[in-house]
């Protein structure tokens, strides 16, 4: 029971201790197999707290046994336990994708270093999830951001551009994470605490306080730069096409994510009662910033011929349909972001998987002129990546068509049919680019062998892995429905 | 599990299994070019049992889970979906028999991959036809147009990558901005999309919103063709003929107007339709687009560009059907489904017998070939009299009841429509059985004699035939459909 | 603004003074090395926000003397910032260790330069071999 009753603190305490002999570990197998192995734990760990939480709703986790709000404590309730599921079973497969992949792209006795920061990532982003402190947060922030820097930083091996990448990604987040630090300080400063829940009743008790709301301002716009909401996100296209293959799948599926939810978290969770001018920032100023995110991705995607480039430039469409699903200021609203949260981490992530494969077929970038005919080259890997392409644009019986349906559902009972002609619109603007892949890639006939004899089966597993869930999400959609629902009704009660 | 529910499952499944078969035995071309044929004829047994069931007055469905509230994925059979369930696994049978004797004799390459995506798309097909609500018809829709993109673009060549983006580009953006917004509108507005008889739509709906959303699903519905909604279709005669017999003529086009007729009888209601008149501007439209392109078919000589043009001018003869909500149009609407889908995939088949035996595309060196592909273009002329609607052909019965409904309706000027289309189609759909017969042949042409590309038209043409005398088989369906 | 205002809150025009000069050297800066030394110097003005922000009137320094009634100045926020100053440290290295890896790998860390780099599309020049005996897999 022991093991049982701090799953929470395991959850990050595992994989730090776990990143710290995998640094000591002498061969890049053994390093890969003890990060596998712990990943694997976590994901059993993240199942166990599922089935808490729908036991019981709701889990308060004090560290060394200090209540809140003295203490530092990880809040665990629908809003966040489907997520923490989704960074568990990500990093499973990233990791076992990083086997094959992380290996051919970083010198072999970089490996169990490269290990070592992944697993830090991993556990900062669990952190990141679970934590109900607001300068706690900011902790795991920046270890996130560290680590995730390093990460990108190794695909330097590959492309010099990468270290750029990284650096911007350190500027540009450093200050992003300060800012956050500023608002904690004022929010510190008007309610005297730190304690997330706590801070709810304080602020009741103060009223409409200047200081807390500008608190509230700050730490919006620190965790913005980190979710990659535009127009804050220019770190994040460089830093993802120029990251090895695992580090983009790993960062593109769930770091932003967990992000976004504590972004969610904020607005909804603590503030929306607190004051007006949540409504107002929702209305004016998060739809039309997440409405230029959608058209901007989308259509700087269509224009773009490195393939990496273009999907991260369509993961900043797609958080802002995210924040757009937020900005509708509704109970259906936030279940639709909460469920693109999850079909988006998955969807992206077999894409930039499959691209990685792709890329480690020819030989070098995967562009447009290069990845001629290569969907007849690497047939299984190119199934799998088409599947993972329908479900972004959202056709039926993929993942993608569910979040397109609650995002509609939404949208529609606001009644504002201009919405929902800028989201049908952005929608098929979406099929432009991915058929502009797929047509390169099937239609053309190939124009240079491939660097590899067969597509490693080690790698396309993981991408199927995650094809079969987004799939079975398409059709046996239930569960994902009440998660995103479980997620609203934990931040604005249920509706 | 009940029987029926058993039966609902084996036709829905049975064409994955045949996809999957044919994947497995890819390189044993007997045995895959078998599982075609032999799916069809399970599914199609299955068809039949279905549709005896919904004479007999039974429910025949299957809910599964919930998607959103109000919405399940489910299956259930209308009269309208049993109806097209036969004709789509029926045809199969034929068709995948046809296409291995073209692709065999036309020495495609893919085939396996053809095979495949044919299966999956006549899966998409039965499982739009027996839908259990307008989220689902949606849905298999979609599945449709996207498993049957890598038919339309099989030859991987520059023409099949255009004819593809129009294909893709015109279907998908008419779903994603008319079809999918409709539908949603429904659902906020009825709180439900089951198809009911009578209409979904609260009564206090104003008429002219009724036909605003009319308008989108008319034309969010791109499969239908309705003009100018119509251009994806001679574009996609660039495929294979059997991709043009089957899908073009059968599963694609017919799924779209089935999914007119479903909603204009179980969304709208006919007579909610008929009372608030906002169907009119509809069957207007529907009569120009008869009109206009039979009036482009006669000016093209590629055969098979000749029969795209008559088949949307064919398809928009139930879109008026539909339209002009009576019983009796929608009576003829439907059989029209039947009709013209056994008599277009003989004419489709004949084009491309012409084309695997006689290496010929156009109308204008058809002179004198008659003699020498006999049963080909007997079976053309047939085929041509049940489209024209002379009896004892098939498609004289939906023809009349066509003329009836107009009748009915109050709107004379469609009889006139009608006749005169009927004209137009004795123009250019007998010139080439004429030409073949009656004129001297030009040159020397060498004829192969592909066997399995001569026998499904023939056996079509028979079905046409054969359905003017067996009507009543299945004109029972189509009166549970109109029947208060 | 009135002297008064100045007086009472000099701490935060100290603060807030900082944190603008840190931006700046950030934004306009085109060494990277002194555009992380204008972070650390927005990082430090944050420090000292919330260090200012702790300090009690009247209050000493938060040691436990014994003394019955003693306002001690609130320890929390100095906990926090010897967090903050660690991160800090952390990202400042990290940061270093890239400039020094810029420098190998371009010759150069100065933005202008790395800028007109990018746009003559030179920049991916050099790919570091991963040679086959140097892979794991």
């Amino acid at each position: 029971m022991l093991i049982l009753d701090n799953i929470p603190a395991l959850l990050v305490a595992i994989p730090l201790l776990a990143s710290a002999v995998v640094s000591l570990l002498p061969s890049a197998r053994i390093a890969w197999g003890f990060a596998f192995i712990t990943t694997l734990i976590c994901l059993y760990m993240a199942f166990e707290l599922v089935g808490i939480i729908s036991s019981t709703q709701a889990l308060s986790y004090a560290f060394g046994g200090w209540e809140p709000p003295w203490g530092i404590v990880f809040v665990l309730d629908s809003a966040n336990v489907y997520l923490v599921l989704l960074v568990a079973f990500v990093s499973v497969i990233a990791t076992l994708y990083a086997y094959t992949m992380l290996a051919r792209e970083i010198a072999v006795e970089d490996l169990p270093k490269a290990y070592a920061v992944w697993l830090l990532a991993i556990a900062s982003l669990f952190g990141l999830a679970m934590t109900g402190d607001a300068f706690n947060l900011f902790v795991f922030l920046e270890i996130s951001a560290l680590s995730s820097i390093t990460l990108i930083a190794l695909g330097a091996g590959q492309d010099r551009r990468a270290l750029l990448a990284a650096y911007n990604y350190l500027i540009i987040g450093a200050i992003g994470a300060t800012f956050y630090v500023i608002g904690v300080g004022y929010l510190y400063a008007a309610t005297g605490s730190l304690n997330l829940i706590d801070i709810i009743d304080r602020l009741n008790e103060l009223g409409t306080n200047q200081a807390a709301i500008t608190g509230l301002a700050f730490m919006l716009a620190g965790i913005m730069v980190k979710a990659g909401v535009f127009p804050v996100h220019i770190w994040l296209p460089a830093a993802y096409s120029y990251a090895p293959s695992a580090v983009s799948s790993l960062l593109a599926a769930v770091a932003t994510k967990v992000a976004i939810y504590y972004f969610a978290r904020l607005l909804f969770g603590i503030f929306i009662d607190i004051t007006q001018l949540v409504d107002f920032f929702l209305l004016y100023i998060l739809m039309p910033v997440s409405i230029l995110a959608i058209f901007y991705g989308t259509i700087a995607a269509i224009y773009q011929s490195d393939f990496k480039r273009l999907f991260a430039l369509s993961s900043i469409a797609q958080i802002g349909y995210i924040t757009f699903a937020f900005s509708l200021n509704s109970h259906s609203g936030i279940s639709a972001g909460f469920i693109h949260i999850i079909n988006h981490a998955l969807i992206k992530g077999a894409l930039f998987m499959a691209v990685g494969i792709f890329a480690l077929g020819i030989g070098s970038r995967a562009t447009m002129s290069s990845m001629q005919g290569v969907g007849r080259q690497m047939p299984i890997t190119f199934a799998g990546f088409v599947l993972a392409g329908l479900a972004l644009i959202g056709v039926p019986l993929t993942a993608g068509f569910i979040s397109k349906l609650y995002l509609f559902k939404a949208i529609f009972e606001t009644g504002n049919g201009f919405y929902v002609a800028l989201i049908a619109l952005s929608s098929v603007l979406s099929v432009l680019y991915l058929w502009k892949i797929l047509e390169v890639m099937w239609l053309k006939e190939p124009v240079q062998p491939l660097k590899i004899d067969k597509e490693p089966a080690s790698a396309y597993l993981p991408v199927w892995l995650m094809v079969g869930v987004i799939m079975i999400f398409g059709v046996y959609s239930g569960d994902v429905i009440s998660s995103g629902i479980g997620a609203a009704n934990a931040l604005i009660g249920a509706r | 599990m009940s029987d029926s529910q058993l039966l609902l499952a084996i036709s829905l499944v049975m064409p994955l299994l045949s996809a999957l078969a044919v994947v497995v035995f890819s390189n044993q071309e007997n045995i895959r070019d078998i599982c075609g044929p032999v799916g069809g004829l399970i599914t199609f047994i299955s068809a039949i049992f279905i549709a005896s069931a919904i004479m007999d007055g039974k429910t025949v469905s299957i809910t599964l889970w919930q998607i959103a509230p109000g919405i399940d994925f489910s299956f259930k059979v209308t009269p309208l979906g049993a109806l097209f369930g036969l004709v789509a696994s029926g045809l199969w049978i034929v068709a995948s028999i046809y296409t291995v004797g073209y692709m065999r004799g036309a020495k495609e390459k893919n085939q396996t991959r053809f095979a495949f995506y044919y299966a999956v798309a006549i899966h998409a097909a039965m499982a739009i036809s027996y839908s259990g609500n307008l989220m689902m018809l949606f849905i298999f829709y979609e599945v449709l147009t996207f498993s049957t993109y890598p038919l339309v673009a099989h030859s991987q060549t520059k023409e099949a990558r255009n004819a593809g983006r129009l294909y893709m580009g015109i279907l998908v953006a008419t779903s994603l901005l008319l079809f999918l917004p409709a539908i949603f509108w429904v659902w906020t507005v009825s709180g439900t999309l089951e198809f009911t008889k009578g209409g979904i739509l609260p009564a206090d709906f104003p008429p002219f919103l009724v036909s605003v959303m009319l308008a989108m699903f008319a034309f969010g519905i791109g499969k239908a063709a309705l003009m100018p909604i119509h251009r994806w279709l001679p574009a996609a005669m660039v495929a294979p003929t059997p991709v043009s017999a089957l899908l073009h003529a059968v599963a694609v086009v017919k799924a779209g107007v089935f999914s007119v007729l479903t909603i204009t009888v179980y969304i709208f209601g006919i007579d909610f339709l008929n009372i608030t008149g906002s169907a009119v501007w509809l069957a207007w439209l529907a009569a120009f687009t008869i009109l206009a392109s039979s009036i482009i078919a006669i000016t093209k000589d590629d055969l098979k560009a000749r029969l795209a043009y008559s088949t949307i001018s064919q398809l928009s003869y139930i879109v008026l059907g539909a339209a002009l909500a009576t019983a009796a149009a929608t009576e003829g609407a439907a059989l029209h489904i039947v009709m013209h889908a056994s008599a277009k995939i003989t004419l489709f088949f004949c084009a491309g017998a012409i084309y695997v035996n006689a290496h010929i595309k156009k109308i204008s060196e058809l002179d004198g070939l008659g003699p020498k592909l006999p049963l080909i273009f007997i079976a053309f002329f047939l085929a041509s009299l049940s489209i024209i609607g002379i009896p004892p052909m098939g498609g004289s019965w939906s023809k009349f009841l066509l003329m009836a409904g107009s009748v009915d309706a109050r709107m004379p000027l469609m009889l006139a429509v009608l006749a005169i289309s009927s004209l137009l189609n004795v123009y250019y759909l007998l010139e080439p059985c004429a030409r073949a017969f009656f004129k001297p042949a030009i040159k020397e042409v060498h004829v192969e004699n592909h066997i399995l590309t001569i026998i499904p038209p023939v056996v079509t043409a028979m079905i046409s035939l054969s359905l003017f005398f067996t009507i009543d088989w299945v004109r029972p369906l189509t009166t549970l459909m109109v029947m208060p | 603004m009135s002297i008064n205002l100045i007086v009472l809150y000099w701490n935060y025009i100290i603060v807030i003074m900082l944190m603008m000069a840190g931006l700046y050297i950030i934004i306009s800066n085109q060494n990277f090395i002194k555009k992380l030394v204008g972070l650390s110097i927005f990082q430090s003005s944050v420090f000292i926000f919330y260090i200012s922000l702790g300090k009690v009137s009247g209050g000493t320094a938060p040691i436990l003397t014994g003394i019955e009634d003693t306002v001690y100045s609130n320890p929390l926020p100095h906990v926090l910032i010897l967090t903050a100053i660690v991160v800090g440290v952390a990202t400042n290295a990290l940061g270093l260790a890239l400039v020094v890896r810029i420098q190998e790998a371009f010759k150069s860390i100065e933005e202008h330069k790395l800028l007109a780099l990018k746009k003559e599309d030179g920049l991916k020049d050099i790919q570091i071999e991963v040679s086959k005996e140097d892979r794991a897999v």
